[in-house]
């Protein structure tokens, strides 16, 4: 029941982009990239990326964790704990660098390029 | 008297690193403002006690609840059943943050109901662990209503000016714990003017020296903080967060950690990251968790600290 109430609004959304500006937007829209949160390390420390894209950290430890960007340039997550996640849609071409705000140690880095071709919808 | 006594010059500057996971714990003593290693538990307890006893009790973690501890709350509780079958009634506790392990309110009510069971006056300071509600006001409004910025105060008990220090919120990407301008002004005021005699015991979550950056196991600007302490004959820095003891004389200033009272980490380097130590056998647990038990001597001007285990 929920499975299938989920699965037709994925598939709306793909519809949906799809009919408004190509399939080639609908990727770009839809361009995700995984950080894990193991052993108190962002990996990859650096992700490179099209505006657009989105972003998202999973703790995999057994501490929680939170990301805070640098001059507050993105939104704070909420504290994660283990297998927790956090999305966020960079849409801002730029250097965004971020910790943890538990263990700041911690720290990583987002690089957004501007997206190019029939991907520069935003 | 332990042949440790007749050692000034050798321990006046030596570092002490002491791993007591499996010992009984270990006794070191401030004497005219020289703090040294006594001996262990045993050589502690065979000394009469005089002046004022108080508790650390750190890194509760309630919450918790992966391995190697499914029960952080039960070993609380074991931990507080210790104190109260204590021979000597400590004079009060102190808590050296990470009461709760992610700042719910349930979390803290859970750690309240466990503590207030050893009847004693409580001098909490926070951890990072209990400043994660999103509003970071849960702590404040339970444990730092009298105290100033984030939780930070003093107050003085036989003879002895305690400081608790604030050293885990506005922390800076790549950075160490953090005091701040605010509070290490306030702590430059707070000593003025008192007497050189006067001993100090500050105590903090993150250790105020460094244990090791590469972990977060420091304090930014704990050295600012400490010189306005230089003139005091007895400085003792007590600390939580590393979940270890680990000691380190350096002049007149006693630095010591206690354990968690809900899992152990790893020593500095001694694993890939300074989460918890997983496989630890069920029936070692509560060797490496416990609480520590200071006393201050009057007219001795010592100040010893036993560590003592859950187990062991």
């Amino acid at each position: 029941m929920m499975r299938s109430a989920v699965a037709a609004a994925m598939l709306g959304a793909v519809i949906g982009t799809g009919l408004a500006g190509g399939i080639i937007v609908a990727r770009a829209q839809n361009a995700t990239t995984a950080i894990s949160i193991d052993n108190f390390t962002f990996t990859p420390a650096t992700v490179t990326i099209k505006a657009g894209t989105t972003v998202t950290w999973s703790n995999k430890d057994d501490i929680p964790h939170g990301i805070a960007a640098t001059g507050n340039a993105f939104a704070k997550s909420k504290t994660l704990d283990t297998d927790d996640s956090y999305s966020f849609t960079f849409t801002t071409p730029g250097t965004y660098q971020y910790f943890c705000y538990v263990h700041p140690h911690m720290t990583g880095k987002i690089v957004v390029e501007a997206a190019t071709g029939e991907n520069t919808t935003r | 008297m332990s042949e440790f006594d007749r050692d000034d010059g050798i321990n006046r500057r030596k570092v002490l690193e002491c791993m007591t996971w499996v010992g009984t714990g270990v006794l070191w003593t401030v004497s005219g403002g020289v703090p040294r290693s006594l001996g262990i538990m045993g050589e502690a307890q065979a000394q009469e006690v005089k002046g004022l006893t108080f508790l650390q009790i750190s890194d509760s973690h309630v919450g918790f609840h992966l391995p190697p501890n499914a029960d952080a709350l039960g070993t609380l509780q074991e931990c507080v059943t210790k104190v109260n079958a204590l021979p000597i009634k400590p004079a009060f506790m102190i808590h050296t943050g990470d009461i709760s392990h992610l700042s719910l309110e349930a979390q803290f009510d859970d750690a309240d109901r466990i503590i207030s069971q050893t009847r004693l006056d409580v001098h909490y300071v926070p951890g990072e662990h209990d400043f994660l509600d999103p509003d970071q006001k849960f702590y404040r409004e339970r444990y730092g209503k009298a105290a100033k910025g984030a939780g930070w105060y003093s107050f003085d008990a036989n003879g002895v000016h305690f400081i608790g220090l604030v050293n885990v919120v506005d922390l800076k990407a790549g950075g160490l714990g953090n005091l701040g301008t605010e509070q290490l002004e306030w702590l430059e005021a707070d000593v003025k003017g008192r007497s050189a005699s006067t001993p100090i015991v500050v105590f903090a979550h993150i250790p105020l020296w460094t244990v090791y950056p590469e972990w977060g196991w420091g304090t930014e600007d704990g050295a600012q903080a400490l010189s306005y302490l230089k003139r005091f004959g007895s400085v003792t820095v007590l600390n939580g967060h590393i979940h270890q003891v680990m000691q380190k004389v350096e002049g007149n200033v006693a630095f010591h950690t206690a354990r968690s009272t809900a899992f152990p980490q790893p020593a500095p380097g001694a694993a890939p990251s300074p989460g918890p130590i997983k496989d630890v056998p069920a029936d070692k647990l509560r060797t490496m968790l416990g609480i520590a038990n200071v006393t201050f001597k009057q007219n001795e001007q010592r100040l010893a600290i036993i560590d003592t285990p859950l187990a062991g």
